[in-house]
């Protein structure tokens, strides 16, 4: 538990904050694609690798009381789609698509009549699905609107990103002894203090660091 | 098919070795030219419906109950056992998201009488989907279909080497692999390989345009927004996407390949480049 990844890990989570500013995050960036698009509901679901389940991390507009937390196999549905092939796609009249309603709508009463998909890649991996529900029925999709698609897919794939590390060391955390727990919190209050203090703070550190031999 | 088979040069039955070519056996290997004074688009694919051309669906199955589909040659699903041996079934489940089934009607609308076979590669599980497509692509490489349809990609480095020699074996043995582009700042496999046939959308709502691209690595554009689809239960959807793009370009394939059995992966992309919308005037 004290190899340097791992403290680094601890010492960030203690840091960079908690898991509900990257929630904050999130729903900022599904609310602007819903803005952005003029739609009806926007999200975002990630992979949960353990059950090969997608997770709502994110939702905003029709399902957004209902939706969060919810989940469905990974492996089908138009997201799984879109998650396996790491490829966007839009569809209109999602309504007709009986796997899309079951997945999704479900017990929500919601059920989209049109879908923009695309994934939350970082280098190798498929992270989730961004997805913008129900675009104005009279407007034609354009080549323009999947690149910006694409452009927020990436953004929120980075903040995914980081939300994951963040999880990481927070079970870091959670599973070891209590030690790195110190760490963090240590480090937490250090950059939560003003300049002169932090100082002071910063040197006290460091002489601690020197007492132990670091 | 035979008549396809008979166009295909068996390289067992030559005294020649691959890599050279002595002076006396140019003769030998001498092939009829008979390219037209001006390659157009009448030559290419008039009047062509792709009978004889066998298109595999490499994706998420297809539902061959579908009008706007028919029926399909064959239709199986590939997974990985216990030691990651290929397992290839008889596929009865169909069509596990409505895609597949998507590329099926529309390479059908193109190319009407090409024989479409499905190779199911998605559906089980999300992990190790990579390793499924990969074994999915070897399968349906070794079954030598003439067009293979790919709407899809994988951004896992290790898999790249491995579908890159998919890739050549498939266009050293004139099956053409026909590739979605990715329109994301990613890495991905294998439509950026030069042996395959790469795939971009364009938004004229002609099914028969495609352009080519002189700014590689993607190679053609195909009709990629707003088409209307098969889909699941019967229906019929608008979608838009490269996934979509791909099929169009798929289907132009199997409709030249159809007159022209004769071309190799390379003559068929010069056709291409040649009857593109945007080369000459696209005649």
């Amino acid at each position: 538990m004290t190899d340097q990844p791992d403290l680094r890990a601890a010492v960030a989570a203690g840091v960079v904050g908690s898991e509900d500013s990257f929630h904050v995050l999130l729903s900022a960036i599904v609310e602007v694609a819903r803005s952005i698009f003029g739609a009806k509901a926007s999200s975002i679901v990630l992979l949960d690798e353990e059950t090969d389940e997608l997770v709502f991390e994110a939702v905003v507009g029709e399902g957004e009381d209902s939706l969060l937390g919810m989940r469905y196999p990974a492996g089908k549905g138009i997201s799984g789609w879109v998650l396996a092939t790491r490829t966007p796609l839009v569809i209109e009249d999602v309504e007709q698509d009986p796997r899309h309603a079951r997945d999704v709508a479900e017990g929500t009463g919601y059920v989209p009549k049109g879908i923009m998909a695309a994934p939350l890649l970082t280098e190798e991996n498929a992270l989730g699905v961004l997805s913008v529900l129900d675009r104005p029925e009279q407007s034609l999709f354009s080549l323009q609107e999947m690149e910006l698609l694409g452009l927020f897919a990436n953004q929120a794939a980075i903040a995914v990103e980081l939300l994951l590390k963040a999880r990481k060391a927070e079970r870091l955390l959670d599973d070891g002894d209590g030690d790195l727990r110190v760490v963090a919190r240590l480090a937490s209050a250090v950059d939560a203090l003003e300049d002169s203090r932090r100082k002071a703070g910063l040197r006290l550190l460091g002489e601690l660091a020197d007492m132990l031999g670091a | 098919m035979s008549e396809v088979a008979a166009h295909r040069w068996d390289a067992s039955q030559s005294a020649l070795p691959a890599w050279s070519l002595p002076k006396d056996a140019v003769d030998r290997i001498a092939l009829p030219g008979e390219w037209p004074e001006r390659v157009t688009r009448d030559w290419a694919l008039g009047d062509a419906t792709g009978k004889g051309i066998r298109v595999c669906i490499l994706d998420s199955g297809v539902d061959d109950t579908h009008p706007r589909v028919g029926e399909l040659e064959s239709a199986v699903v590939v997974s990985l056992g216990e030691n990651d041996e290929t397992i290839v079934d008889e596929d009865g489940e169909g069509d596990v998201s409505g895609h597949g089934t998507a590329c099926a009607g529309i390479v059908r609308t193109v190319a009407p009488e090409t024989s479409i076979s499905s190779v199911r590669v998605l559906g089980a599980n999300f992990s190790g989907s990579g390793a499924v497509l990969l074994a999915g692509l070897k399968y349906a490489v070794e079954q030598g279909f003439d067009v293979i349809n790919m709407s899809l990609s994988t951004t896992k480095k290790p898999f790249a080497s491995t579908l890159h020699e998919l890739a050549d074996s498939a266009y050293f043995q004139r099956t053409v692999l026909v590739a979605s582009a990715h329109n994301m700042p990613v890495e991905s496999y294998p439509w950026r390989f030069s042996s395959v046939l790469s795939v971009g959308s364009h938004e004229e709502p002609d099914s028969l345009a495609f352009f080519y691209n002189p700014s590689p690595p993607v190679e053609f554009f195909g009709r990629g927004v707003n088409v209307e689809v098969p889909w699941l239960g019967g229906r019929v959807l608008t979608v838009s996407g490269n996934s979509f793009a791909t099929p169009h370009i798929s289907g132009i394939c199997a409709l030249v390949l159809s007159k022209h059995p004769e071309l190799t992966p390379f003559q068929l992309k010069s056709v291409l480049y040649l009857t593109a919308s945007n080369v000459g005037g696209g005649k």
